[in-house]
């Protein structure tokens, strides 16, 4: 489900430190340039350079699973209706067993959720919402992006006729706003991400000219690395970046072309390096440049939820609602699952099957009654959940849009609510919308609000995000808030690995356990993420198809 | 930006006090912290504003698809050990929260839960109890 907050990433630059680590030394000189951009521009800079060589790795997925083998009519019990557990029952059903899953809630999707006007949420502690967007609005509570290079969701997608339309991660003229960074006054991101490249190509340039870099590049490579510094760069023909034709090009203008007389256009002075640097911004570019982030991105026309409405509608009868797993027990005949029927008082079943494919979450499966190995009990309790929180508000005007000409994109802030995301559809057609009024994830913030009423975490939303938008003050109409640790049935948002936890629990979690085994974002290298849901879940039935098969 | 920060406080705070009041009496206004740890000082204030996430405002805890246990007439409470190793550690669907806390910070809302909501273990932990635990529990799960 994706969820980043660009100021707590600490854990993904160093995955790209990895990968660029190790990667075959094959072109050194190449890698002392990477090594020299990082040092002077940062690590973002140095992640696109690396990925634009094409170094980061695309999702493994390689086309629909094919289970070949008759399974002989065995069972297999589901839990969670979530994307994994989904998966994993339209393609063991398809391959000839008999499914059925388990679902806590009375909807199908997990964090695949889109809230819609006249949707009621109560969440833990009792507080209920009832959201009262206009018709089409929406908020997307867990994921809402889809990056490119996501193939098995967007195959499914594809197979299942969700419509997707593109989602704007970057938009130029979207703001960077740090509470103390140039008095408080956002900034385009047009203008900080063209002045900081612009600085930091003058800078490499002068390096370069003064001889610091000879020993790293050959004479042959450095009069290339000059043009392209003066091209890439902006830079003027002295390898200067200044007020010109040359930055405006990637800047924008201080006034714009037109049309008639008066029409010249006039270039804008750019922000020099020193108060790019000491301001901060520069930390917002990174959403942009890293390979999760890339152009192109998707959503689900009508909202993110549309994708586990599909699923679901593979799945006719086979998913039994308002069912509380209560327990799992397995032994060398097949699997038992104790559960609640939430509709009829709590009343106590159980399902007997000779397979588990369990994608509950690890904070509800670690506190139930579970006869697994000792290695796979420790994985299950070794996990954290992030913390995150979302906050949907509505506008009677699209003021973003038409003061502000802001369509779709995000701008980020280093205040409380992280971000303000503009919505990625019905550009341009007046009326009302609905921002992602505040995107926060780990760090104090997120318990902070989340121990906050929904009212609060609204009137916060509106204060804070009021520093960039003013107008939220004359035109807010409604808004819904969703904190993760409040949501019943996961609390908590995904799991939280590190690479201690990880080196040490991981692969016990993805083993098969007997007649068990575990799917889900957090039984993958894409936590967060819908891929790693579904690619979670297609590992994890084909191991066990083979083990059925020779059983 | 300061004032703003006060006004956005000033009106959590009021409302809090409106939507709140009924479920306990005494409740800490809720805040934001700054930076990477939580500014919060004082175990009231802590517990208002980070335990009450999960544990509630009134300490008892939620149930959902699993639970956040009470904290109320907890007897888990009466071992300082398991608290911290908590806090510090995790458990169940709990997270390392005392990672993002001071010792004293720890010590502080340590000591609060247990001697609050019910609880009555006067065994204070002192900050350097919280160094220790720290040690043996910040690094695991």
């Amino acid at each position: 489900m994706e969820m980043r907050d660009l100021f707590t990433r600490p854990i993904r630059a160093t995955r790209g430190l990895r990968r660029m680590t190790m990667e075959p030394s094959r072109a050194l000189s190449r890698r002392d340039l990477f090594a020299l951009i990082g040092a002077s521009a940062g690590g973002a800079a140095m992640y696109q350079a690396m990925t634009s060589l094409g170094f980061a790795a695309e999702s493994p997925y390689r086309g629909p699973i094919k289970l070949e083998g008759d399974p002989k009519g065995a069972s297999v019990v589901i839990l969670g209706a979530g994307l994994a557990g989904m998966t994993a029952a339209i393609e063991l059903g398809r391959a000839g067993y008999k499914v059925q899953i388990l679902e806590y809630n009375s909807r199908a999707g997990g964090r695949n959720w889109s809230l819609r006007g006249g949707d009621d949420y109560t969440e833990l502690g009792g507080a209920t919402q009832h959201c009262a967007f206009d018709e089409g609005l929406y908020l997307n509570p867990g994921p809402w992006r889809i990056p490119y290079h996501h193939h098995a969701l967007l195959n499914y997608c594809r197979r299942f006729g969700v419509t997707l339309e593109p989602f704007i991660q970057l938009n130029h003229n979207a703001y960077l706003h740090g509470a103390k960074a140039f008095g408080g006054k956002p900034q385009r991101i047009r203008e900080v991400k063209a002045d900081f490249e612009g600085g930091i190509a003058e800078l490499l340039a002068k390096a370069t000219r003064q001889g610091a870099l000879d020993e790293a590049v050959s004479r042959e490579d450095k009069e290339i690395l000059l043009v392209a510094l003066r091209v890439h760069g902006g830079l003027d023909e002295d390898f200067r970046y200044k007020a010109g034709d040359e930055s405006a090009e990637f800047r924008g203008y201080a006034r714009d072309p037109g049309g008639g007389l008066g029409a010249e256009p006039v270039n804008g002075e750019p922000i020099g390096m020193h108060d790019i640097l000491t301001s901060r911004l520069w930390r917002g570019l990174q959403s942009f440049l890293s390979y999760d982030f890339q152009t192109t991105m998707f959503q689900p026309v009508g909202g993110m939820g549309r994708i586990g409405e599909a699923f679901a509608r593979q799945l006719p009868n086979a998913i039994r609602y308002g069912a509380k797993v209560t327990g799992i027990r397995q032994d060398e005949h097949g699997v038992a699952v104790a559960f609640e029927d939430i509709n009829r008082g709590g009343a106590v079943e159980e399902v007997k099957a000779d397979w588990c494919v369990c994608a509950l979450p690890l904070t509800i499966l670690s506190q139930l009654p579970l006869n697994v190995s000792a290695p796979m009990k420790a994985a299950i309790d070794a996990v954290p959940y992030s913390s995150s929180v979302k906050i949907g508000l509505q506008f009677r005007r699209r003021f973003w849009e038409e003061d502000e000409h802001i369509f779709g994109g995000i701008s980020y802030t280093d205040l409380p609510i992280r971000q303000i995301s503009y919505p990625s559809t019905g550009y341009n057609s007046g009326g009302k919308g609905v921002l992602l009024g505040a995107y926060v994830w780990n760090g104090p913030n997120a318990y902070e609000l989340t121990a906050m009423s929904p009212d609060e975490r609204i009137k916060l939303a509106l204060e804070y995000g009021a520093q960039i938008h003013p107008q939220y003050r004359a035109e807010f109409e409604t808004g819904v808030s969703v904190a993760w640790h409040r949501v019943p049935f996961i609390l908590g948002c995904a799991g939280d690995w590190t690479e201690a936890t990880r080196a040490e629990h991981y692969d016990n979690l993805c083993q098969i356990d007997r007649r068990i085994v575990l799917a889900g974002e957090h039984a993958s290298y894409i936590p967060a993420w819908q891929e790693g849901a579904i690619l979670s879940a297609l590992d994890a039935i084909a191991r066990l198809h083979k083990r059925v098969l020779a059983a | 930006m300061r004032a703003n920060l006060s006004a956005a406080l000033l009106c959590a705070a009021v409302l809090s006090c409106g939507s709140v009041l009924a479920q306990d009496p005494s409740p800490a206004p809720p805040s934001l912290s700054q930076g990477r740890g939580f500014d919060e000082q004082g175990g009231a204030a802590l517990y208002a504003n980070v335990c009450a996430a999960c544990h509630q405002a009134d300490a008892k805890g939620a149930v959902g698809a699993a639970a956040y246990p009470a904290l109320a007439e907890n007897g888990n409470l009466a071992s300082p050990d398991y608290v911290m190793s908590a806090i510090f550690q995790g458990i169940g669907a709990m997270p390392p929260v005392g990672r993002m806390m001071s010792d004293a910070q720890a010590a502080d809302v340590i000591n609060y839960v247990r001697t609050h909501f019910g609880n009555r273990y006067d065994d204070a932990v002192s900050a350097a109890d919280v160094t220790a635990a720290r040690a043996q529990f910040g690094s695991g799960r």
